[in-house]
């Protein structure tokens, strides 16, 4: 009660328990979010972190706990939220323009027959493609474009919902070194207006980016700075990984830092 | 064919159905293929065999049967498998056996000579009845309003259900929507190809289409051009030598696809030799 009202967090997860099928694929997550935090979620394939942010977004049914965004349900709050997909799980070839996609994000609650885009709302999709750095590729069909450019367009079109809360799934899988760069610069750029969580399994460049760090295996092992400890990462994935990548900056484990091994 | 065309009016309804068939199929047919819901529309057109056989028992059209029995088939097949528990194929399997097992158990049930059947299940443009005629008139207006008036909807939940969920588009609804729309198309093509052949109307000329074209609304449109170059080739032919318009139609479809999607596998196959050819060249310069 105090706490809601002193504390506005963007998410509050309480208890969170979800299932799938006849197992539960997160059980008791307790989780808050800042506003205006990035925070990191990393973790072991099904180990749920997708689950986790269909649970935030509303897209799978919880079994028990309380998921609260921005002080509301989630229902109540759903606008204020957008989402990256996971790349695998799209329809890579249906018929649909770069731009038709981005304008998606433009469409109003409910159902709205014969909606027409607005000159207003093609300007916003076009800003928002030349943002995300694929401004020549607006008429382009989708079949057509590379991994990094289709994920790239999937971040425009989260954008055109104008969020306040940006969750992605993994958006620098099957995506080129170059465009992973650039889409995490666009993301630290983004974090200065809107609260981010981001889904991955790019371990350097969580520590190298996010504030804060989840790690999920099922239950929540760990939640704070990230900065990992070996302890850490064996109950995460079970054996010890190697998180050493040769000349990128990072804070992964502690114990490896040394002042000479920036790039 | 042109002469008699003026003098009998069968033959006036047989083409107009072609036409009305060839829209719903066109725009239908699309959607379909990109929700990968082929399966499904074979499925609740299988189920309405049941209500042709309803029909017969109870003395009402049959026609009517096969739309209450589809528009069931559509809305319990969708509950289910947004229910989860069970896999959606094995519901679909379910469905269309059963109603398929309704039809021949309600006219065995039927006094006296069973009628005969083979032009629901194998279609008979040239039996287009006035009646039948209003019947897909309505649906296809139906059909096409409802897909056009929503369509910036349409495309955003087809493409991305999840996302159109997030943003607050009524999926769910939609979804339905959806399946109440394959089940009226279901009804117009059956008097023209019949339950069986359903699924090759609804999938060939659209996926000719794809062939040609990646805008989603000109692939419609090419799909119902198709459909009905399709089906008055198949209507021609059928009369001039009196075989069941539905087969023809259906062996004409599935040719012309089989066709177009070879040309186009060559066509792409030399380009792209010709295409690595020119890199060669322009790597060695």
């Amino acid at each position: 009660m105090n706490n809601a009202a002193n504390n506005s967090y963007a998410v509050h997860i309480e208890n969170l328990t979800v299932y799938y099928g006849q197992k539960p694929a997160i059980s008791n997550i307790c989780l808050d979010v800042d506003d205006g935090e990035y925070l990191g979620i990393i973790g072991p394939n099904g180990g749920g972190k997708s689950t986790l942010l269909k649970a935030i977004l509303g897209l799978v049914s919880i079994a028990s706990g309380n998921v609260q965004i921005y002080d509301n349900s989630i229902q109540k709050s759903r606008t204020l939220m957008s989402y990256v997909p996971q790349f695998a799980a799209m329809d890579k070839r249906f018929p649909i323009t770069l731009l038709e996609v981005v304008l998606t994000g433009c469409l109003k609650k409910g159902l709205t027959p014969f909606y027409k885009y607005s000159a207003k709302e093609k300007d916003l999709a076009n800003e928002l493609i030349e943002k995300v750095g694929i401004p020549n590729l607006a008429n382009r069909q989708i079949s057509e474009l590379s991994g990094g450019e289709f994920q790239k367009m999937l971040i425009a079109r989260a954008l055109a919902t104008k969020p306040k809360l940006l969750l992605l799934d993994e958006p620098t899988a099957s995506v080129d070194a170059f465009s992973q760069r650039q889409i995490y610069d666009l993301l630290a750029e983004l974090n200065k207006s809107m609260t981010i969580i981001l889904v991955t399994h790019d371990l350097l460049a969580i520590s190298s980016q996010v504030h804060r760090l989840a790690c999920l295996n099922g239950r929540l092992v760990y939640h704070g700075e990230p900065e990992l400890t070996e302890s850490i990462v064996n109950s995460l994935y079970g054996c010890p990984v190697d998180l050493i990548a040769h000349g990128v900056p990072h804070r992964v484990l502690k114990e490896h830092e040394e002042e000479n091994y920036n790039d | 064919m042109i002469k008699a065309l003026f003098e009998y009016q069968f033959l006036q309804n047989a083409l107009l159905a072609s036409i009305l068939a060839s829209i719903v199929c066109g725009i239908i047919g699309d959607i379909i293929i990109e929700k990968k819901l082929v399966m499904m529309s074979g499925g609740i057109a299988h189920t309405s065999y049941g209500g042709v056989g309803l029909g017969y028992l109870l003395g009402f059209e049959p026609i009517i049967g096969a739309f209450l029995f589809s528009v069931c088939a559509a809305l319990g097949i969708g509950y289910i498998k947004r229910k989860g528990g069970a896999r959606s194929d094995v519901v679909i399997g379910l469905f269309w056996s059963l109603g398929m097992a309704l039809g021949i158990l309600f006219i065995a049930l039927m006094p006296g000579y069973p009628p005969d059947l083979s032009s629901y299940l194998f279609g008979n443009i040239l039996s287009v009845t006035k009646s039948d005629l209003y019947l897909m008139v309505l649906l296809t207006v139906i059909v096409i309003f409802v897909i056009f008036a929503l369509f910036n909807n349409w495309k955003a939940y087809l493409f991305d259900e999840e996302f159109a969920t997030i943003i607050g588009i009524k999926t769910v609804f939609l979804e339905y929507l959806l399946l109440l729309l394959i089940a009226m198309t279901v009804v117009v093509l059956i008097r023209v190809v019949g339950i069986i052949l359903v699924l090759a109307l609804l999938t060939a000329p659209a996926a000719t289409a794809s062939v040609f074209t990646f805008d989603f609304k000109r692939r419609m449109l090419y799909s119902i051009l198709f459909g009905s170059v399709f089906c008055i080739a198949g209507l021609w032919i059928s009369y001039e030598m009196n075989i069941a318009s539905g087969a023809v139609i259906v062996v004409i479809s599935v040719i012309s696809y089989l066709l177009t999607y070879t040309v186009r596998t060559v066509n792409n196959k030399l380009k792209d030799t010709q295409n690595t050819h020119e890199g060669e060249f322009n790597e060695k310069n």
